[in-house]
């Protein structure tokens, strides 16, 4: 069958399973939105190329299918490389289809051209600039195949305008396989090294299973359960694996890492073996590395190798994939003998509960007169909102208090920027959950910094229908470099205020289709929540009020030892 | 698999011969702050696939991280991290000297037949020399060239292969 290239691309995304895409037209990628208007794709059009990457990002998490946006050349392929490094950091599995001046014109300066690959080399996990328009069903195969195996990431096809004109006919094939020669990632993890893991385990004294990301890209939510379960060994979830591991199990500790809650912290930092699943020892998790856990041996299960010794030596490294990996622990573990062979770990247990009896994390009560307390506020998001709602944040304090006080009891309900640390992640994030999982609810927890980067694709979910909630908690201030100035910078506060009265974001929300809400009191809080949560037919935004002094609690100041943990104010002792 | 004693190794890379793998390579290096000490490339006897001889300098980093990282790498087929104690190494050396007089042209002349080097190019004051060899014998006669002024020196970086098996493998 002849077709021409712009044709071969859309049949090649059909053929992958794709049924909804993330972009925006513009000269180069012009003639691949012609036949688009004749195919079943769903295509939701941004308002901002970055937004359209965040989408892709936030169905991607939502669904665990490859999300794919599609953009035009220059300045949209720059838009797109926050989105890009994002994913790439977080382990995303997306596919982004940039247009690209035609090959003559490459190397010219021609309009809205830019190096495409060269600029996103570091910000992909492969990237391809298509020559031959026969080509294209082949990359777009192995793009997809790329992104969504092995360690998931980003993968960008660049198509030269010339390639998909009309006149641009190729025989249209189904790729046999992949033309990967140098791709080859390791699943089945090492026999031998599972073993001494399980050995490991049977002898530790004071085990904790560190598990980050690489559970929910594994899908190994339920192998992470029967692990912590047959062992009872107590599970610290990770900024990225929240909901990996059910907050309401007993045996969950919670969040570690420069904003976890005590024990989670101190769990890991005296414990004898870490059993790191799918984690990565981000500097975030280890605080100053040379303190972290001196005491750990180390089991590490990666799918990348190049995690396994990066940051800490593991005694037992395993690359390959965390479900296979931790189902084989299990079984290996009840072959020597399963709980009943563990050493008595009733000491620490009882160190951990009173950790968790003596730190809870806490907060102060509403003073009158005084603003929303953030932590507040999203607790009665929380008990207001179903059990399965889908969390999107952007990145700071909000970020923080959103881990730290909403219960995620199922996978795939927090989506957030981790690694990049990407503020205005949440709103294009929610919008792309919600476009994955139409009927579930999914509320963006939101600072006013974040909201204000970008909030214009709020415009793209009321033009589509796209019944996103989005709660700002709105201090009027850069709230987390507020507070390491009022922390580390002797209270000099340079450029972190917003003022309090601009914008009026009920009248944004609603000059952009929105629903808009403004909360001062606590007591309007549940009912406006309430309200937000009855509305399915379009976006709402709360402009929740919340007061600019309030800090996060625990934290590791930057470069200290996890051990230096400072603890809310109220629970430090003389 | 990192030798502490030796901060420079040899790492043999196969490729896809493909537009834009250099770049990758050279990208990967500069963003994890690896350091590289010299780099050779070209086609192999199959133009598909491209070697790349990178001596890299591990001083500041673990050769292990270098070769996963490249390992990552979706065009790069095989790494071979070599054991200097069990390698062939070469490195081809160009210079042009000064040599206005006599003299000069035949000590250099007497260097270059020591050297088991060649006269690639003479003119009216000056002589252009090669040597192809291991690292360190290029070394030596770069030292020795020096008293004679070097116009220009340019050298090509090392490649290298494994050594030969010298008894038959038992297995």
């Amino acid at each position: 069958m002849q077709i021409n290239g712009a044709q071969a691309v859309l049949k090649a995304l059909e053929h992958e399973g794709v049924d909804t895409v993330f972009g925006m037209p513009g000269g180069a990628i012009l003639p691949v939105y012609d036949p688009l208007i004749d195919s079943k794709i769903r295509h939701i059009l941004v308002r901002h190329e970055q937004g359209a990457g965040h989408m892709a990002s936030g169905y991607a998490h939502a669904t665990g299918k490859p999300g794919v946006a599609i953009v035009t050349s220059g300045p949209a392929a720059t838009n797109m490389v926050t989105a890009l490094l994002d994913a790439m950091m977080d382990s995303i599995p997306m596919v982004c289809i940039t247009g690209q001046v035609a090959l003559p014109a490459i190397g010219t300066d021609a309009f809205q051209e830019a190096d495409t690959t060269g600029i996103t080399m570091s910000a992909t996990k492969h990237n391809y600039l298509v020559t031959d328009v026969n080509d294209i069903p082949q990359i777009i195969h192995d793009a997809f195949h790329l992104a969504t195996t092995g360690r998931p990431g980003p993968v960008l096809v660049d198509i030269p305008k010339d390639l998909v004109l009309p006149d641009s006919m190729m025989e249209w094939y189904e790729p046999d396989g992949h033309d990967l020669p140098g791709y080859n990632p390791v699943t089945e993890g090492d026999p031998v090294a599972i073993v001494e893991a399980a050995k490991m385990v049977m002898e530790a004294e004071r085990p904790v299973i560190y598990s980050g990301g690489g559970i929910l890209r594994s899908r190994a939510a339920a192998e992470l359960l029967a692990l912590a379960e047959m062992t009872q060994i107590p599970v610290v979830t990770t900024l990225m694996n929240r909901g990996g591991f059910p907050d309401d199990h007993e045996l969950n500790l919670g969040m570690p890492g420069m904003h976890g809650n005590y024990t989670a912290v101190m769990a890991m930092q005296q414990a004898d073996l870490l059993i790191a699943l799918g984690a990565r020892f981000d500097d975030r998790v280890t605080g100053a590395r040379d303190e972290f856990a001196p005491d750990a041996k180390v089991i590490h299960v990666d799918i990348d190798p190049a995690e396994l010794g990066k940051v800490r030596f593991a005694h037992v490294p395993i690359a390959g994939d965390a479900k296979s990996i931790i189902a084989e622990m299990v079984k290996e573990v009840d072959k020597l003998g399963g709980a009943a062979a563990q050493p008595d770990r009733d000491a620490w247990r009882q160190t951990l509960s009173g950790w968790q009896e003596k730190y809870p994390l806490v907060y102060g009560d509403h003073e009158p007169g005084k603003l929303l307390k953030p932590q507040f506020v999203i607790e009665k998001l929380r008990d207001a909102s179903p059990d399965d709602t889908i969390v999107c944040s952007g990145v700071g304090q909000h970020q923080m208090w959103a881990s730290q006080y909403w219960t995620f009891n199922h996978p795939y309900t927090w989506i957030n920027s981790g690694g990049l640390g990407t503020m205005g992640y949440s709103v294009p994030a929610a919008i792309g959950a919600q476009v994955g999982q139409p009927d579930r609810t999914v509320w963006a927890v939101d600072g006013d910094g974040c909201f204000q980067m970008t909030s214009q694709e709020l415009i793209t979910a009321a033009v589509e229908r796209i019944p996103v909630k989005i709660a700002i908690l709105n201090n009027s201030w850069l709230g987390m470099v507020r507070q390491w100035q009022e922390l580390f910078y002797d209270e000099r506060f340079s450029e972190t205020s917003f003022g309090s009265e601009i914008p009026n974001y009920k009248m944004w929300a609603e000059a952009m289709g929105c629903v808009g809400f403004r909360v001062d009191s606590p007591e309007e809080v549940e009912p406006t929540i309430q309200k937000a949560n009855e509305i399915t037919d379009r976006p709402v935004v709360i402009d929740f009020r919340t007061q600019a002094e309030e800090n996060v609690y625990p934290m590791v100041p930057a470069g200290a030892s996890n051990s230096d943990l400072l603890v809310d104010p109220s629970q430090r002792g003389e | 698999m990192t030798n502490l004693q030796c901060e420079f190794h040899t790492i043999v890379v196969l490729v896809e011969n493909k537009a834009g793998v250099l770049a990758r390579i050279a990208g990967l290096f500069s963003r994890r702050g690896f350091n590289i000490e010299s780099l050779a490339v070209a086609p192999t006897d199959d133009d598909t696939f491209s070697r790349i001889t990178i001596v890299v300098d591990v001083s500041s980093t673990s050769l292990d991280q270098v070769v996963k990282q490249l390992d990552k790498l979706v065009n790069v087929l095989e790494i071979d991290a070599l054991d200097p104690a069990t390698s062939v190494e070469r490195e081809l050396l160009m210079a042009t000297l000064s040599a206005p007089t006599p003299e000069a042209r035949r000590e250099i002349i007497d260097l270059v037949q020591i050297f088991d080097a060649q006269v690639l190019n003479v003119g009216f004051d000056q002589l252009m020399v090669s040597l192809a060899g291991s690292q360190r014998r290029l070394d030596d006669f770069e030292a020795l060239l020096h008293r004679y002024g070097i116009i220009e020196i340019q050298r090509t970086g090392k490649i290298a292969l494994n050594e030969l098996a010298k008894v038959e493998s038992s297995d």
